[in-house]
């Protein structure tokens, strides 16, 4: 905060800093018939998962789909997706600060937000899969009377880390952002919302002592959440780039990881705002040239991917291993040929639609783009993960993996979860920062006028 | 909780207002005002001119903190209970990094949030507040006894303040 870039991108006729403050409140309370049936139908889809998962645990993890070799299936899929997902928030709210870009200063509220609920989604992951999720403790190094201590040398216990670590400190990074807009929204609000932010306010006043120390603690978590964002999905492709399975242990895996988690959370920004924006009549604060932005980022970050898939190749063939290169001959050409060209075409060909300025300026086709590039993105895991421990080593210990109708109740499952607290935070609180869209506005002068 | 001292509020839409009321405060001999803005912002910031918070010292300390606390679990944990895994010395300092990375993280954030929250409440300026403050107007509260209060009002309403009240302690 307090420096961010002058106003270039703002468009002529610009708000004052009233128009903000009232715009962003008229996006909170009363909802209508529609939000309250969009949020009945994504808790029925959420109560549905909710089930399947209390049946899994009430008959074992037989009912998953798991067939050895294939022991990760659609669980750990699921939650490399949402730990992806999780980290374009805090590139477009802590990188991009750092970097004084302007233009983030409309969407990344709703960025951030989404980095919260996705790391939330991506929490229960590990603990469905690993089956009695009572035990998660476990995975914590507390005292205990046997005198045991966790496996530090174990990727399991490096994604705790990395993802409490990750959860904590963007949750912290929302919080801190949400303060000042939150005693905005106080002074303007009644009944029972002025008490709520009243309390959520922390006696925010905007003092000249306060602004002096949040605009600092800002500026280092924002310089902290940046190699943070940047190690946890290294972290997370490190549960698989340690193994030896054919696919899977390969050196780019740490950047081909972090780039694929942007590409994958930047297309599901776009997917949320394009509705967000229409809904909310938000057409004046996020403008066009947002989505432009965020399509030339979805653009970098698609080409990386799609280069990452090339070298993948390459590697495989280079290498002259015969097992890897049996792992890619399959993944293209074998049982899963189907979600391989998936991966490819919507990850490695569709970006380079973006490159044409008027696609990147055509809401809808952003929006077809961003759905398709979540898509291409879930089966690229499903492919990293199903298809390579399908076809390991040995003929005989190859395996064929089919999700079941439990697995796919709780994927739903876990979207609904995610869509259930973006509801729920879209209708309460400011999913535009008013502070940072203020900022970028000039104060007005008395000589000016 | 205390009452607000009496004194001046003054409110000001222009930022070159509230700037030149601020520098005439100071070179009157005020130091103990407050400031509002419903942004932070250069200018103000200049004006008032604080220095740096040390807030940076408590992401620093944690940060090291965290690195520390890192090392010593990750060591003293596996030779506590040394069971050797995949082949690899007891102490593996290698991947014990991401441990110590993911802390130094955690616990510089954890603490720059503790030092945010000492210093804000100990600066805590106390002294009325208006809406309009986090709206779109800027604020000045002057603290200043009964016989002061004439040369402050006029002072800050010269500045082109837009409302001036006396405050009541």
């Amino acid at each position: 905060m307090a420096t961010t870039a002058p106003p270039d991108s703002m468009p002529a006729s610009q708000p004052t800093y009233a128009d903000v403050t009232r715009d962003v409140a008229a996006t909170l309370g009363n909802p209508t018939k529609g939000y309250y049936g969009l949020l009945a139908f994504v808790i029925t889809i959420l109560l549905i998962g909710v089930g399947a998962l209390l049946y899994q645990i009430r008959m074992g993890l037989g009912v998953a789909g798991y067939t050895p070799p294939v022991m990760w299936g659609v669980y750990i899929t699921t939650f490399v997706f949402w730990v992806g997902i999780a980290h374009s928030g805090t590139l477009i709210s802590a990188i991009l600060f750092l970097f004084r870009s302007a233009w983030r200063t409309a969407v990344y509220r709703t960025a951030e937000a989404m980095t919260v609920f996705a790391v939330m989604t991506a929490g229960l992951f590990p603990l469905i899969h690993v089956g009695r999720l009572w035990y998660a403790y476990w995975l914590i190094p507390y005292p205990n009377q046997r005198g045991l201590w966790v496996n530090f040398k174990s990727p399991l216990v490096w994604d705790m880390f990395a993802i409490g670590t990750y959860f904590i400190v963007s949750t912290c990074f929302l919080i801190l952002g949400l303060i000042p807009d939150i005693a905005a929204i106080r002074d303007k609000a009644t009944g029972w919302r002025k008490k709520l932010y009243t309390i959520t306010a922390l006696n925010w006043r905007g003092t000249d002592q306060q602004w002096r120390h949040y605009t600092r603690a800002y500026l280092y978590l924002a310089a902290l959440a940046t190699p943070l964002v940047l190690s946890v999905h290294s972290v997370v492709s490190w549960d698989f780039a340690v193994s030896i399975v054919p696919g899977w242990h390969a050196t780019i895996f740490a950047p081909y990881f972090v780039a694929g988690a942007i590409y994958s959370g930047v297309a599901l920004v776009i997917t949320l705002l394009i509705p967000l924006r229409i809904v909310f009549r938000m057409e004046r604060y996020i403008t066009t040239d947002h989505f432009e932005n965020l399509s030339k980022l979805l653009l970098l970050t698609g080409m990386i991917v799609g280069y990452a898939y090339v070298v993948e190749y390459f590697m495989a063939w280079y290498s002259g291993n015969t097992f890897e290169r049996a792992s890619f001959w399959n993944r293209a050409f074998g049982d899963y040929w189907w979600a391989t060209w998936t991966m490819i075409i919507c990850n490695g060909f569709l970006p380079f639609l973006l490159w044409f300025k008027k696609i990147r300026r055509c809401i809808p086709a952003l929006l077809v783009i961003s759905l398709f590039v979540n898509l291409g993105m879930w089966f690229e895991r499903f492919v990293i993960i199903v298809v390579s421990l399908s076809f390991e080593y040995e003929p005989y210990a190859m395996g064929h993996y089919t999700p079941t109708w439990v697995e796919w109740a709780i994927l739903s499952g876990s979207f609904a979860w995610f869509f259930m607290w973006f509801l729920l935070f879209a209708k309460n609180f400011p999913t535009v920062s008013i502070t940072e869209v203020k900022e970028i506005i000039p104060m007005p002068r008395k000589r000016a006028s | 909780m205390k009452a607000s001292p009496g004194g001046i509020l003054a409110a000001y839409r222009h930022i070159d207002s509230a700037t030149e009321a601020i520098g005439a405060l100071k070179k009157s001999g005020y130091d103990d005002f407050t400031v509002y803005s419903p942004t932070p912002n250069e200018e103000l910031l200049e004006a008032v001119a604080h220095r740096v918070s040390p807030v940076r010292l408590w992401t620093l300390f944690g940060g090291l903190t965290g690195l520390v606390t890192g090392f010593a679990m990750t060591m003293w944990m596996s030779y506590d209970y040394a069971i050797v895994v995949g082949g690899k010395p007891i102490g593996s300092v290698i991947p014990y990094i991401i441990i110590m990375f993911e802390l130094t993280i955690l616990f510089g954030a954890l603490s720059t949030l503790v030092g945010l929250a000492f210093h804000a409440w100990r600066t805590n300026q106390r002294g009325p507040f208006d809406g309009r403050f986090s709206d779109d107007h800027i604020g000045i509260f002057v603290p200043c006894p009964v016989e002061r209060r004439p040369a402050v009002e006029q002072l800050l309403t010269a500045a082109g303040a837009t409302e001036v009240k006396v405050e009541i302690g």
